[in-house]
């Protein structure tokens, strides 16, 4: 078994899923020859063809509505999006035509929407976003954020053969800085699953995407100093694996929630609305949450660097939770 | 009028049932509005029946389409029955979307072939390309048709939409319904054009323009697109000019509308003219139309009396069917070998095959001095009714119309291209009228 990328386990996924069966379509700008910004379907042409790795013109909306439209037939496209930011460009398509189809006329549609997300990497206020929480808001929709490869490659074959619109977040900071041993066969992930990473006793951490590692290694420095926190991995934004964060939270009794998502609205605000509605009793501290600040992602590195969570910002707001 | 002589006299006379039937079927849901028996808001397309039947009266019993808020007509063509439109606007439970959704917002994809419309205007053409790159995926031999109005042609939607059903050659037949009005908004405030189809040269499709409220030059332009796409020529955009004779819903009085244009249009409609051109043309006799306006009284009672007696969607169904969790099995109508969609008959060499080197080049004597056409110029619509025109392409010669993403250098495009004519109805399936 290998070690390889995140990226290299997005790119393995697509090729079995269109190696298993051929109603796996691909849409996408500059996906085909280029292989796509990132070269995550660097391949993909030369070996399924232009009929099913399909290079489009800049239009977002076009995209998302033709395999849409794709999905009506049985199809089950898998659109990239360059940078998960252009996605509001077909904010309508998605929102209310894509997401509503089910609901309003029983017309499923199995269709993935995967692009690199997140900051780090000196984007810019264009080509750093989390949007993920426009998504999860609306109903209709899942919502897959993986931080490992392993979790990449099977989420990603989850997400085509669910039949419901799935938006996949690739965390462009985690494609090539993260390695690790992947089977090469099948297999999937569920979604809306999370995953415990580091068990501990004294206070929970819920995360997810690059934020999950950040977490652990804040988790790592607080162990130094004998707190014991457990981290939990999202994995899913949507549908929310409410069970196991309530476990965790039943068992260490505080909570500590972190994203690089700005903060009002994000997703910690509705994890804390959760288990105060449901494990308030359980609760020994106040819910605590470090997210991205309420502005743009800023492109100076001091700036993006002020802008972000990091593993002592998390630290720091453990150790006030430990206190109580 | 124009004459097709390829419609047989029951196809004549048929044509005429649905354009009553809609006429008859939305003036009952004018009265049913003022009794408070609507739900929400009625938007009407009276006046405008020529467009909607004329148009889907084209399409073979495969093909697909989505209709918009004024194509109630096509709907009906297409085999929903009065109930479905009542029931939608009354909010059944017994409605086609169970109540979730009102008006014309519902659809079929296993029988119908119909796609449902979404408010926000020009994202139903990506959906109906991707619908028709499906269909031509899966080995289908369909075409797909969808409407617009002159005013959502003016949506980022429309624009992204034609763009890339036109570089992806779909058999796509786009009906952009000039019906004058935008909800208040007149014509020339949602484009300097004449005539809209001239948006189509953008997009290097052909086009032409047609009088919306004679049923048989839609029918005709309509069958032509068909013809068109079906032989690997599409898209197509149909401009059908008519006018919107309600305000935008039922609401709306329509007070910005001169009174002259109501007139103008009323001496123009659709159903009075196509009864004095059946009766003109010896298609049918007085007892055959008593008939069949008796017959759509029946229909539409019988109908009307099953809607109103539908209950209400029980209140907990609100709560249902956001995600589909295993009530759809989504299998596609296979009717090409996979294997040819598989590795090694898949595998291409990955490069582009640039031809063009896109520079700028001296223009014809000629050309050079021809001053385009104003918008505002009187210049005869192209082509004449019905008559599509195909634009003139860059560099001279029409690039190669290709299925679905497949290029010239594509050899396994270019064998199957003679072996299997892509884009031709078998034989025996063409058309079902």
């Amino acid at each position: 078994m290998a070690e390889i990328t995140m990226l290299e386990a997005i790119r393995a996924a697509l090729f079995e899923e269109m190696e298993r069966d051929p109603s796996v379509v691909t849409l996408g700008e500059d996906i085909g020859v280029y292989g796509g910004a990132f070269k995550v379907t660097e391949g993909l042409l030369a070996r399924f063809g232009p009929e099913r790795v399909i290079d489009t013109p800049i239009s977002e909306t076009a995209i998302v509505g033709a395999a849409c439209g794709m999905s009506y037939l049985g199809l089950r496209p898998v659109v990239e999006m360059q940078f998960i930011d252009f996605i509001a460009c077909c904010f309508n398509q998605v929102t209310n035509y894509v997401a509503k189809s089910h609901y309003r006329w029983g017309a499923p549609v199995p269709m993935v929407v995967r692009g690199p997300s997140g900051a780090g990497v000196r984007g810019g206020p264009f080509h750093s976003a989390s949007p993920e929480m426009y998504f999860v808001h609306t109903p209709g929709l899942k919502v897959v954020y993986p931080s490992t490869a392993y979790d990449a490659k099977g989420l990603l074959k989850s997400a085509i053969r669910d039949n419901d619109p799935v938006l996949f977040f690739e965390h462009k900071f985690l494609y090539r800085r993260i390695k690790e041993e992947v089977p090469a066969g099948d297999f999937t992930v569920p979604i809306g699953k999370a995953a415990v990473r580091r068990p501990g006793r004294d206070l929970t951490i819920v995360s997810y995407g690059a934020m999950a590692h950040t977490s652990l290694e804040a988790a790592a420095l607080l162990a130094q100093e004998g707190i014991e926190a457990e981290v939990i991995d999202l994995r899913s934004v949507a549908p929310l694996d409410r069970e196991t964060i309530l476990g965790s939270v039943r068992k260490t009794n505080k909570l500590l929630i972190v994203h690089e998502d700005t903060r009002t609205g994000g997703l910690a605000g509705e994890i804390a609305a959760i288990v105060c509605e449901s494990a308030f009793e359980d609760l020994d501290a106040p819910v605590e949450r470090v997210t991205g600040l309420d502005t743009p992602v800023p492109y100076a590195p001091p700036l993006e660097d002020r802008f972000l969570p990091n593993a002592e910002k998390v630290a720091a707001a453990a150790r006030e939770l430990a206190k109580y | 009028m124009t004459t097709i002589p390829n419609l047989t006299p029951v196809q004549h006379v048929e044509l005429y049932y649905y354009m009553q039937l809609d006429r008859q079927l939305e003036e009952r849901m004018v009265r049913l509005f003022r009794q408070n028996k609507i739900v929400g808001g009625l938007f009407s397309s009276l006046g405008q029946e020529a467009v909607a039947i004329g148009s889907a009266y084209a399409l073979g019993p495969e093909d697909w389409m989505a209709p918009l808020i004024r194509n109630i007509g096509s709907l009906l063509v297409r085999g929903f029955k009065p109930r479905d439109i009542f029931t939608q606007h009354m909010a059944r439970y017994t409605s086609p979307t169970q109540g979730k959704d009102g008006t014309s917002h519902f659809g079929d994809l296993k029988v119908r072939h119909v796609v449902s419309p979404i408010s926000m205007l020009g994202d139903l053409i990506p959906v109906m390309t991707g619908v028709v790159m499906a269909s031509r995926y899966l080995g289908h031999h369909t075409v797909a048709m969808t409407w617009i109005g002159e005013g959502g042609s003016s949506t980022g939607a429309f624009h992204e939409g034609m763009n890339f059903a036109a570089t992806q050659r779909a058999p796509l037949i786009i009906v952009l319904e000039n019906n004058q009005w935008a909800y208040s908004t007149p014509v020339a405030r949602q484009a300097p054009l004449k005539n809209f189809a001239d948006r189509a040269l953008a997009y290097g499709i052909a086009h032409c323009t047609v009088d919306g409220n004679d049923v048989l030059a839609v029918y005709s332009a309509a069958k032509n697109a068909v013809e068109e796409c079906r032989a690997g020529r599409g898209p197509v955009l149909i401009e059908a000019k008519t006018m919107r004779m309600k305000g935008h819903a039922q609401h709306d009085p329509a007070d910005y509308v001169p009174r002259a244009m109501f007139d103008f249009w009323k001496a123009r409609d659709p159903i009075a003219r196509y009864e004095a051109y059946l009766t003109e043309h010896k298609l049918w006799n007085a007892g055959q139309k008593a008939e069949i306006d008796a017959r759509i009284e029946r229909e539409l009672d019988e109908d009307q009396k099953f809607a109103e007696a539908s209950p209400m969607p029980p209140p907990e169904l609100a709560e249902q069917g956001v995600y589909c969790e295993g009530c759809h099995t989504v299998e596609p109508d296979w009717r090409r070998p996979k294997q040819e969609l598989l590795p090694p008959a898949s595998s291409v060499e990955a490069v582009w095959h640039v031809t063009d080197f896109g520079a700028w080049e001296e223009p014809s004597p000629v050309a050079r001095h021809k001053t385009p056409a104003g918008p505002h110029e009187k210049k005869e619509a192209p082509g004449g009714a019905g008559k599509v025109t195909a634009p003139e392409q860059a560099g001279g010669a029409a690039p190669p119309r290709v299925p679905f993403g497949r290029g010239p250098k594509d050899k396994s495009f270019e064998r199957e291209r003679h072996e299997k004519s892509y884009g031709r109805p078998r034989r025996g399936k063409r058309g079902r009228r």
